[in-house]
């Protein structure tokens, strides 16, 4: 197996609340990251999926020392990088990059696309010698399928599937072994979706690259993605293989977001027998005691109300070498012939 | 298969490009000229009748401060109390005041102490207050909390009242005190202002994209962060402009501001307010405060043209 | 027929120029029929809608032609003033960002029943009863001590639930929802697409639906239209768009998304963008994305919207598994594409 680039361990976030205005009180936390451990191996693409607050962004801003975890490790290489700073800290982010969301917001409409691209070699200067800069913009440009002439336009003279490859670019200047990708393609249009996906695919053969790829859409994730965390309320609930996830998931929050996810063929929607969650997600200030998900769930008991099950393999499954036999944190954890992709 | 699944790719490239050419050559009359806000502003700008007109009225005003012989040639200090309260002639279109000087020459040298005032104050206003608004913005937390109630203390304090405490206290002449001044009162209103656009600019994804690069602070805050929020800054320093002017001639017409014998409009207009001199000459007060009007008006008007050009919203 | 809309162009006045938005759209929809308005952004989707409801900003834009016949009278030619009553009591509209549809000073129970209080009068007792009535109908848990919080205290879905109640206060004929649950989270929008369908029942009212998203239209719509570069490119009932799409762009559309239900390594992905409403390529729209040009697609005049015709067996086949209604013109497909025949048998 291929070496492990990335290990996350018990990751911790709660951001404070706080009240007052010169003197702050804490009046409590926001749980947004709240044990989550996972590994990302040289290569491959780990998918994170989850609902809106489930703590997907902030994972990716931990790893990014965007935020600082309040407990946890976050290991590259074996070595701890969330207590890095300086120095450090920086030759540790060579290998790490990012690719955001919305390209709209994550490119400086004041600077062209050439310094946009450039602007991590003026960083780390060590990386390309200074007259060699404005080539290697044009090569990484030619690389995500732009045209390099483009090089002193700006930003805005781009359409959303472009700018999209303006901040790949900018992510592969210093050749990094891993890309997180936070919800690299919501905010394209569907057609220009799957020319993004397809690009950032073949880089990824072409560099060996190893993607964090976190995403509401199941059906992206699917599609990209070797390995799979499903996120609820700041915690993994069931990891797995695509097909495990997929076509044998054992998580009851896991097949409600599978069977609620519209498929584009009108008589495969009629066969299937739907889930429907009642409900909303609970406010990450106040998780639900116990199993996170007993709120929403139709299996909950009262054993759910005390014990917080692990995510581990459910014994039910353990002897068993099937696809169901993956990590699941469900005390009732069971397949259920009509909630999966199929 | 893999030829298949290949080909869509190169096909895609090619399409993109193409799609570009003409994606550009629409947004932009100039096929390749870059442009960003400031171009969009300035296109906006050239076309607002507002903005042509304050800005004319401005640089002829700009002009005549910093090159009075131009269009007046005498002394601004020469009276001759013989001629007291004449009034308006052909070689002296304004008249003469009390004193006997030339009314006409009087106003137009006004204009240098009036608009240096003006600008000075509006810069050290500007500075002041975007350094102090910009960092407790970009640091947030406990710094952030401390300026932000400074800034408050001194938001408090009235303006007018303020400036005649400390103008009767320091008892000094020239411009310079005045300028102190409404630039130590008046920086509150653009830090609060600088702040509110360094957090908007602070949390744009970019600015998060360099920090993930290993971005210092300086870079992301000269870079990525005021570049893009200086435009209010600007807009309100230049309505503010023109405030200045006025609040200088309020002082000086309270006799705290500006004193004899330097020229400005606000001295001469606190010489000719009394309500006798009034009724029987009245263009002694109408000449420099007509001139203070238009004044503060060009520069209130151009505020407005350039917060239209600017604010993003309107777009 | 409930809604029809017929041959409508909308343009905007813009610093660059005219943006041809809309450029002739025809649809229909009938008393208890969804349709579904499948686009991307820039189709033009949102802009024909808005021109239904008579609440486009003007200037910049435009109506330039076309009718808009509800229930038989042209909405276009009427006054402000019936226009608004109109609006008001029997065509509503719901938007996809609930929080800023809703006034964020005001309960959302007194929202609602302001509505009752305009339109019908009701005294202020009625109108809050009424209010809690509706916010019970939308399925919001505790309705009666939830109708006194305001906007910011209810979740999106819940959000949404009070946007559908509103739309629903005056038990309009029609209902235009614009992009409901893209804002939503997965389950949510499950939920609230089930209550959708739900109240269309119950109601019988018209509905239609405007969205990029293939696969809830697959879900609700009896019928879709789909639209580029302003144009209806294609208009088929629900089943037979999915099974057989008779225009190059669904069907790059349909290939071109990852199916939950299947994993492919690589997708076939349109190429280039969308067009720019500034200028719009002569001919097909669609033309230079198309991966069946040829040269009598990239001159004008644009392919009118051809009948498509079963060949034998399919049509029978769709129509044996009662996948159709019985009234044969809703197995009425078009597409505007010169090369349909190709496209529909390949």
């Amino acid at each position: 197996m291929s070496e492990v680039l990335l290990e996350v361990r018990d990751l911790v976030k709660h951001f404070p609340l706080t009240q007052g205005v010169l003197v702050r009180r804490r009046v409590g936390a926001v749980q947004a990251v709240d044990g989550v451990s996972f590994r990302l191996r040289e290569g491959e693409t780990l998918g994170v999926v989850g609902e809106s607050g489930c703590g997907k962004s902030t994972v990716a801003k931990l790893l990014m020392h965007l935020e600082r975890p309040t407990e946890g490790k976050i290991l590259y290489k074996g070595e701890d990088i969330a207590g890095l700073s300086g120095r450090a800290l920086k030759s540790v982010r060579r290998n790490i990059q990012m690719v955001f969301q919305d390209p709209y917001t994550s490119l400086n409409p004041r600077m062209t696309v050439g310094d946009i691209v450039g602007e991590p070699f003026d960083i780390h200067p060590e990386v390309a010698p200074k007259g060699d800069r404005r080539r290697r913009v044009r090569e990484l440009l030619d690389v995500v399928g732009l045209n390099p002439e483009y090089i002193n336009r700006y930003p805005h003279q781009f359409s959303g599937g472009q700018r999209q490859r303006i901040g790949i670019a900018r992510g592969l200047a210093l050749r990094p072994e891993v890309i997180i990708a936070d919800e690299p393609v919501s905010a394209l249009d569907v057609s220009v979706q799957a020319q993004v996906v397809n690009l950032m695919e073949r880089l990824q053969d072409e560099f060996g690259l190893a993607y964090l790829f976190i995403a509401h859409d199941l059906s992206v994730v699917r599609h990209i993605s070797d390995r799979i965390a499903v996120m609820y309320l700041g915690r993994i609930v069931e990891t797995g293989t695509d097909r495990e996830i997929y076509e044998h998931p054992t998580h009851p929050y896991t097949q409600a977001l599978l069977s609620a996810v519209p498929v584009p063929d009108p008589s495969a929607t009629r066969e299937r027998e739907r889930i429907i969650l009642t409900g909303d997600v609970p406010s990450p200030a106040d998780p639900p005691s116990g199993c996170r998900f007993r709120t929403r769930c139709w299996k909950a008991q009262e054993l759910c109300t005390r014990v917080d099950p692990p995510l581990a393999v459910p014994v039910v499954f353990a002897k068993a070498s099937g696809p169901a036999a993956h990590e699941s944190a469900c005390h009732f954890a069971a397949e259920e012939p009509s909630a999966t992709a199929v | 298969m893999p030829d298949q699944a290949r080909q869509p790719l190169g096909a895609q490239e090619d399409a993109t490009a193409e799609g570009l050419t003409a994606g550009a050559s629409e947004a932009t009359p100039e096929p390749g000229a870059p442009h960003g806000l400031w171009t969009d502003a300035w296109h906006d700008l050239r076309r607002n009748p507002v903005f042509l007109v304050s800005a004319l009225l401005i640089l002829f005003l700009v002009l005549v401060a910093l090159w009075p012989g131009l269009i007046a040639t005498g002394d601004p200090n020469h009276c001759e109390l013989i001629r007291s309260l004449e009034g308006p002639s052909a070689g002296h279109w304004f008249g003469f005041d009390t004193q006997g000087c030339d009314v006409y020459t009087r106003t137009v040298h006004g204009a240098r102490a009036s608009i240096t005032v003006g600008v000075c104050a509006t810069l050290g206003v500007a500075l002041l207050g975007a350094v102090i608004g910009g960092l407790a913005g970009f640091y947030g937390g406990f710094w952030d909390a401390v300026l932000s109630r400074l800034g408050d203390i001194f938001f408090g304090i009235p303006m007018v009242l303020g400036a005649i405490v400390f103008l009767s206290m320091v008892s000094l002449g020239g411009i310079w005190p005045v300028v102190l001044i409404i630039a130590a009162l008046g920086w509150p209103q653009i830090a609060r202002i600088a702040r509110g656009a360094v957090i908007t600019a602070k949390q744009n994804d970019y600015v998060q994209a360099a920090r993930a690069l290993g971005a210092s602070n300086t870079r992301m805050l000269l870079r990525h962060i005021l570049p893009n929020a200086v435009a209010p800054v600007i807009v309100m320093a230049t309505i503010m402009l023109g405030t200045f002017i006025a609040l200088e001639a309020t002082l000086s017409y309270l006799g705290v501001g500006l004193r004899p014998p330097t020229v400005s409009w606000g001295v001469d207009i606190s010489a000719a307010s009394d309500g006798m001199q009034f009724r029987n000459a009245p263009h002694i007060l109408l000449y420099p405060a007509g001139a203070l009007s238009i004044t503060v008006l060009a520069f209130i008007m151009l505020g407005d043209a350039v917060r239209d050009a600017l604010d993003p919203k309107l777009r | 027929m409930l809604l029809d809309v017929r041959d409508l162009r909308v343009e905007f006045r813009t610093r660059e120029g005219v943006v041809r938005a809309v450029n002739g759209v025809s649809y229909s929809v009938a008393e208890g029929e969804t349709l579904a308005v499948l686009g991307e952004s820039g189709s033009g989707k949102s802009v024909t809608a808005q021109a239904v409801m008579g609440i486009l900003d003007s200037p910049p834009a435009r109506v330039t032609g076309g009718r808009v016949l509800f229930q038989g009278t042209d909405l276009l030619r009427l006054g402000e003033e019936d226009r608004r009553r109109v609006r008001g009591e029997r065509m509503a509209m719901i938007f996809q960002d609930a929080l800023s549809s809703l006034n964020p000073v005001l309960p959302v129970g007194y929202q609602l029943g302001e509505m009752f209080r305009v339109h019908r009068r009701a005294s202020r007792k009625e109108a809050r009863e009424r209010a809690v009535e509706l916010m019970d109908r939308v399925r919001i848990p505790a309705a009666g001590a939830r109708a006194g919080d305001y906007p910011h205290q209810f979740s999106g879905g819940m959000r949404q639930r009070i946007m559908i109640a509103m739309a629903l206060a005056l038990e309009p004929e029609l209902i235009i929802a614009d992009e409901p649950t893209t804002a939503l989270d997965v389950t949510v929008q499950a939920q609230v697409m089930d209550l959708l369908k739900d109240l269309q029942r119950e109601f019988g009212m018209g509905l239609i639906l405007i969205t990029h998203d293939l696969g809830v239209v697959a879900d609700v719509a009896d019928k879709i239209a789909v639209m580029y570069a302003g144009r209806i490119v294609e208009n088929a009932p629900v089943a037979d768009l999915y099974k057989r799409p008779a225009h190059p762009y669904t069907r790059g559309l349909l290939d071109s998304i990852p199916r939950l239900d299947r994993k492919g390594r690589e997708l076939r992905a349109i190429s280039g963008l969308p067009p720019n409403l500034l200028r719009i390529p002569p001919g097909c729209p669609f033309h230079p994305r198309c991966p069946q040009v040829r040269d009598v697609c990239r001159v004008d005049p644009p392919p009118p919207l051809y009948e498509v015709t079963y060949a034998g067996r399919d049509a029978e086949a769709v129509r044996a598994a009662e996948l159709m209604p019985d009234d044969p013109s809703a197995l009425g497909r078009a597409s505007a594409c010169h090369f349909w025949k190709e496209t529909v048998g390949e």
